[in-house]
């Protein structure tokens, strides 16, 4: 039936997951009362008016560290099916495993000091 | 080492001998393990949300609830249903859809990931191959979603807490991928099930702490920045950003964050009881009990033991951690978005890159201690 198997149990825990808020939001829609607008409608802003939108355009401080994130997300990915298969693969698989982390290393190295890794 | 029962076997042998084809069997059993997931992971959450009030309290020389049933117990049941019948309030500023989207993409990767989670031998929803990857990769949607709610709020608190939720859980993500990769490399598998198994054998002293010290502080440490705990709840700073990403939500949306947050702190749990403490083993070897009561190990009572103290002792640990996680998160002040950042980056990932080559090089010198 499935090419996977066992993963037909994901796709079916996948449903009853996504369930699980749809049904809950629904309920809340027929249960909860509603209609009433004005005030309450407004934007949170400690009890004053808002000044302005959310949605402008300011330095996102973050951005170096998704970057920085990209390469080590990939890195792991890279890495799992060597640690998988270690056992059977011995002391060269350990020796190039080296090699690449070496490089990455080296890459966070200069990221650091290139000061890609500052908050300020 | 095959004990445990096979509950899907004699279920669909009964259902075989109602009559039914074996493909029917299969799909009226295919929900059954599922449902009653969920229902252990909510019921879990009323335990823990219970057990946070409590322990607040007494933290705080109060009393906490008392009131909703003995000792309180009914009160996170009495919470639920206030917020189910709560007005929804979608800000007139806000982007509707995504604003609805956002805790939806919140909850559901976090029930999801109950899909590898162990508590016996067989009882698990599905062995699938790749086991943790599977969650580490369910785990990376989540932010997402914060992102969305926080972004979809137009409420600058908002928008400030779903980019720090963001930056927090991707800068501990690869700590935490790393740590798990030590023990993947112990194990030669990617399967909770083998995971577990690997540290069978010697009860408490064969379990992954020992093998893993340095792997189990990142991994909690991680997993506790994961779930934006104190002292990691940067995203949720009540005194700088109200509430964070959660700023707009109220009623049953803001229920639903506080419902994944709550399931994803009991899964980081489990986690760690699966990953380094065990899962369901006994911490005195199942062989050793049988050889002190005389019985061979595949008795009838040795078996039925087995699998009733599997379950007992993974929520037993698990249940220990989550009361590590609330005792920490009252006890501890909360740390600077620039420590956080320095934390995860300039420490954890060295960090977990060393533990992970020294692991490889040791299992290459000891290969008997370290999975072959």
């Amino acid at each position: 039936m499935f090419l996977l198997t066992g993963y037909e149990y994901f796709l079916g825990f996948l449903l009853i997951a996504a369930a699980v808020p749809v049904l809950a939001l629904v309920t809340n829609l027929i249960v909860a009362p509603k209609g009433r607008t004005g005030e309450r409608k407004l934007t949170y802003e400690s009890g004053m008016e808002p000044i302005g939108g959310a949605w402008i355009q300011f330095n996102i401080r973050y951005y170096m560290f998704a970057l920085v994130f990209v390469i080590f997300d990939v890195e792991t990915v890279f890495l799992y099916p060597w640690a998988v298969a270690f056992n059977r693969l011995g002391l060269l698989a350990f020796i190039e495993a080296l090699i690449f982390i070496a490089i990455l290393v080296i890459a966070l190295a200069y990221a650091w000091r290139k000061g890609a890794l500052e908050w300020s | 080492m095959e004990y445990g029962l096979d509950l899907e076997y004699s279920f669909n042998e009964f259902l075989k001998g109602l009559g039914l084809s074996s493909e029917i069997a299969h799909i009226i059993w295919l929900p059954l393990p599922m449902l009653l997931v969920l229902v252990a992971a909510v019921v879990g959450v009323l335990v823990t949300v219970w057990l946070e009030r409590k322990i607040s309290a007494a933290a705080q020389q109060r009393i906490g609830p008392e009131y909703a049933g003995a000792l309180g117990v009914l009160q996170p049941i009495a919470d639920g249903l206030k917020l189910l019948v709560k007005e929804d309030i979608i800000p007139a500023k806000a982007d509707g859809i995504l604003f609805t989207a956002g805790p939806i993409l919140v909850l559901v990767p976090v029930i999801l990931s109950w899909l590898i989670v162990p508590f016996g031998q067989n009882l698990l929803i599905s062995n699938v191959g790749i086991g943790i990857f599977l969650w580490i990769a369910l785990s990376s949607i989540q932010p997402i979603g914060l992102l969305m709610s926080g972004y979809a709020s137009n409420n600058k608190y908002s928008l400030l807490g779903g980019l720090r939720a963001a930056a927090q859980s991707i800068s501990y993500e690869i700590p935490l991928a790393l740590s798990v990769l030590a023990i993947v490399l112990m194990t030669n598998s990617l399967s909770t099930i083998d995971i577990v198994n690997q540290q069978s054998g010697a009860g408490i002293l064969s379990w992954n702490i020992w093998r893993q010290p340095v792997g189990f502080i990142v991994f909690w440490i991680c997993a506790l920045a994961e779930c934006e705990r104190l002292p990691f709840d940067l995203p949720e700073a009540e005194e700088e950003l109200v509430a964070g990403y959660q700023t707009e939500y109220a009623g049953m949306k803001f229920a639903l964050f506080y419902l994944g947050s709550y399931i994803n702190l009991i899964l980081s749990a489990l986690l760690v009881s699966i990953l380094y403490l065990g899962g369901w083993g006994f911490p005195i070897p199942v062989e050793l009990i049988a050889k002190f009561l005389n019985l061979p190990i595949n008795a009838p009572f040795i078996q039925v033991f087995t699998a009733s103290i599997g379950i007992v002792m993974t929520v037993l640990k698990a249940y220990l951690l989550v009361f590590i996680a609330i005792l920490l998160r009252w006890t501890t002040p909360r740390v600077r978005i620039d420590q956080l950042l320095d934390l995860g980056w300039k420490f954890l990932l060295p960090i977990s890159l060393a533990n992970l080559l020294i692991t490889a090089g040791l299992k290459l010198a000891f290969p008997q201690f370290f999975g072959g």
